[in-house]
């Protein structure tokens, strides 16, 4: 169609319509740190100088979606001037994302997971949390619920898919892969992940500043705790967990 | 925060909860600016009819009211005050006496609201003069219960909730003529923006998708409206997970369209084939299971027409005074 033009950008950007209100910019077709880092670069050019236009934005891993205010402005004024602030960008290859660390308490109590996951990789469960916790993840996307932050990539070695009948409750604080993803439950949820330990670090509180100890962008290292570090950290231990 | 409402009830003028029907939501205009903590808007779904039941008693654009979701709410009245209910069919009674909707009334401590259960429509909206008082979470009141945030606590109403409001005479008091008020007749179109991977569905697929009829299943919530009619299969299975827009239409593996509503998951990873304009998720949203629809491509430069027509519209319309 006419509108959806596909004017060649500056740096492979690609700008689509998503909706009514909103434009989605996809900075490749794959994601890798340096792809993030654009994306992160990005939000903080647009939120400084389209604030009054913009409603809300989505960082993802290798896309922004953008939702404008249909009052103020339109789509092609909203697409010109992210050509314009995008277009005089240079690389974004120094992430400025802080680093945190997060207590992991590794084990088969915690994480009901762990063996099988480890059986079906063909290593044992210590190898498994040695894979795990040595590795340093990015944050790459906030959403699926408030808090939950997507982590990536673990290794491949310790890389599972889904479980095929979800669970229907993940308890709060759980680490979990799926595929090359990790994450660390921020609420008790239904989840399909694969459940390999507990973290007492609370990853959303609503009612506190900032309300998540970390944000898209920022890196994340996991440090083995014991049962009892995990408890004087302020873990809770789950239902059926004694 | 519902601490603080409950603590001090003893003084507060408002509305108690008698009955709570079956869902029935604290809802300002939405909550926006938090999507990057996974955060999503929540607010009405029936944007239209929240607008104008503020608007009939001179209320601010945003202030806090209820949405109904097919009826069966009793309230009973400690404070002088006035209300107004739009939206669905749902009967209003006062006293046990029938009284016109769309219409600001006035209310004494002591009178008893009934919203009964919807003939036409799912979703009505009740606003009281001055809105309720309800504190913010993340600059909004809106409930969404998947997030357990908003509301009084992050929940549906319940038995015996008090919902806190001012005694006060409402800006202007007023009704909307009936040539106005909307009819939420049950085979629609609905406006779609194609968007998104709309490239990753083939010509046939998307006109299979814009020739045929769906049927609203019962897996329709305020998170989506899962649609059951002719399979539309995209080239791909899934995508790098992204931003999901109000309105998007996600077409997963079985090839069944899910439109994507006010309490959806911000990100996903399911292909889009585009997105509903807003003025009709409204009147999807007013939709029950078994309803059918039908989609019609516009562009984006048609949608924006479309929106400013009706904010423009909406403006125009002068309702009389009661």
């Amino acid at each position: 169609m006419a509108t959806e033009n596909s004017k060649a950008l500056p740096e492979g950007l690609d700008i689509r319509v998503a909706g009514e209100n909103a434009l989605i910019i996809y900075f490749g077709e794959q994601t890798s740190p340096e792809v993030s880092a654009r994306v992160q670069q990005a939000v903080s050019v647009l939120q400084n100088e389209l604030a009054d236009e913009l409603i809300d934005m989505v960082p993802s891993y290798a896309s922004l979606l953008v939702i404008y205010n249909l009052m103020v402005t339109d789509h092609l004024h909203i697409r010109n001037q992210i050509e314009r602030l995008l277009s005089g960008l240079g690389s974004a290859e120094n992430s400025d994302g802080k680093v945190v660390t997060l207590p992991a308490w590794y084990s088969s109590e915690a994480g009901p997971d762990l063996e099988d996951l480890a059986r079906n990789a063909g290593l044992t469960t210590d190898e498994v949390i040695q894979l795990h916790s040595e590795a340093e993840y990015r944050v790459y996307a906030i959403g699926f619920a408030p808090g939950f932050a997507y982590l990536g990539e673990v290794d491949p070695r310790i890389a599972a898919p889904r479980l095929s009948t979800p669970r229907q409750k993940v308890p709060r604080g759980a680490i979990a892969i799926a595929d090359r993803q990790t994450a660390v439950y921020p609420a008790v949820s239904p989840g399909g992940w694969n459940l390999i330990g507990l973290c007492p670090t609370r990853m959303f509180k609503p009612e506190a500043d900032p309300t998540m100890p970390v944000q898209v962008g920022d890196r994340i290292k996991f440090s083995p705790v014991s049962r009892e570090e995990f408890l004087e950290a302020g873990g809770e231990l789950p239902e059926g967990v004694a | 925060m519902s601490q603080n409402i409950s603590s001090s009830e003893q003084n507060a003028t408002g509305f108690r909860v008698s009955q709570p029907g079956l869902l029935t939501l604290i809802q300002d205009a939405g909550r926006f600016g938090h999507h990057r903590i996974g955060l999503t808007t929540g607010g009405p779904l029936d944007m239209q009819a929240y607008k104008w039941a503020n608007r009939l008693l001179g209320n601010q654009p945003g202030c806090t009211a209820l949405e109904i979701s097919i009826g069966g709410l009793v309230l009973s009245a400690e404070v002088d005050s006035w209300i107004v209910l739009t939206g669905a069919e749902m009967p209003l009674k006062i006293n046990g006496k029938e009284h016109d909707r769309w219409h600001a009334h006035e209310i004494k401590a002591g009178d008893q609201i009934e919203v009964g259960f919807s003939a036409s429509g799912a979703r009505a909206y009740l606003a009281v003069a001055g809105g309720f008082q309800v504190a913010h979470s993340f600059s909004s009141s809106a409930t969404v219960t998947r997030e357990g945030i908003g509301g009084l606590s992050g929940a549906k109403l319940q038995q015996g909730d008090f919902l806190s409001c001012a005694a006060m005479e409402p800006v202007s008091a007023m009704r909307l003529p009936e040539a106005f008020r909307p009819d939420y007749s049950d085979q629609i179109t609905l406006r779609v923006i194609t968007g998104y991977q709309q490239d990753a569905f083939s010509d046939y697929q998307k006109r299979l998708f814009f020739s045929s009829e769906y049927k609203v299943t019962d897996r329709a919530d305020r998170m989506g409206y899962r649609l059951e009619g002719p399979e539309v299969k995209p080239a791909i299975d899934g995508i790098l997970s992204e931003g999901i827009c109000h309105g998007a239409i996600q077409v997963p593996a079985d090839g069944q369209p899910i439109v994507l509503l006010n309490d959806r998951q911000t990100i996903g990873g399911y292909p889009k084939i585009g997105s509903m304009i807003s003025l009709d998720t409204a009147r999807m949203a007013q939709l029950l299971p078994g309803s059918r629809v039908s989609f019609e491509e516009i562009t984006i430069d048609d949608a924006h027409n479309l929106h400013c027509l009706a904010h423009a519209h909406f403006e125009r319309v002068q309702p009389e005074n009661v």
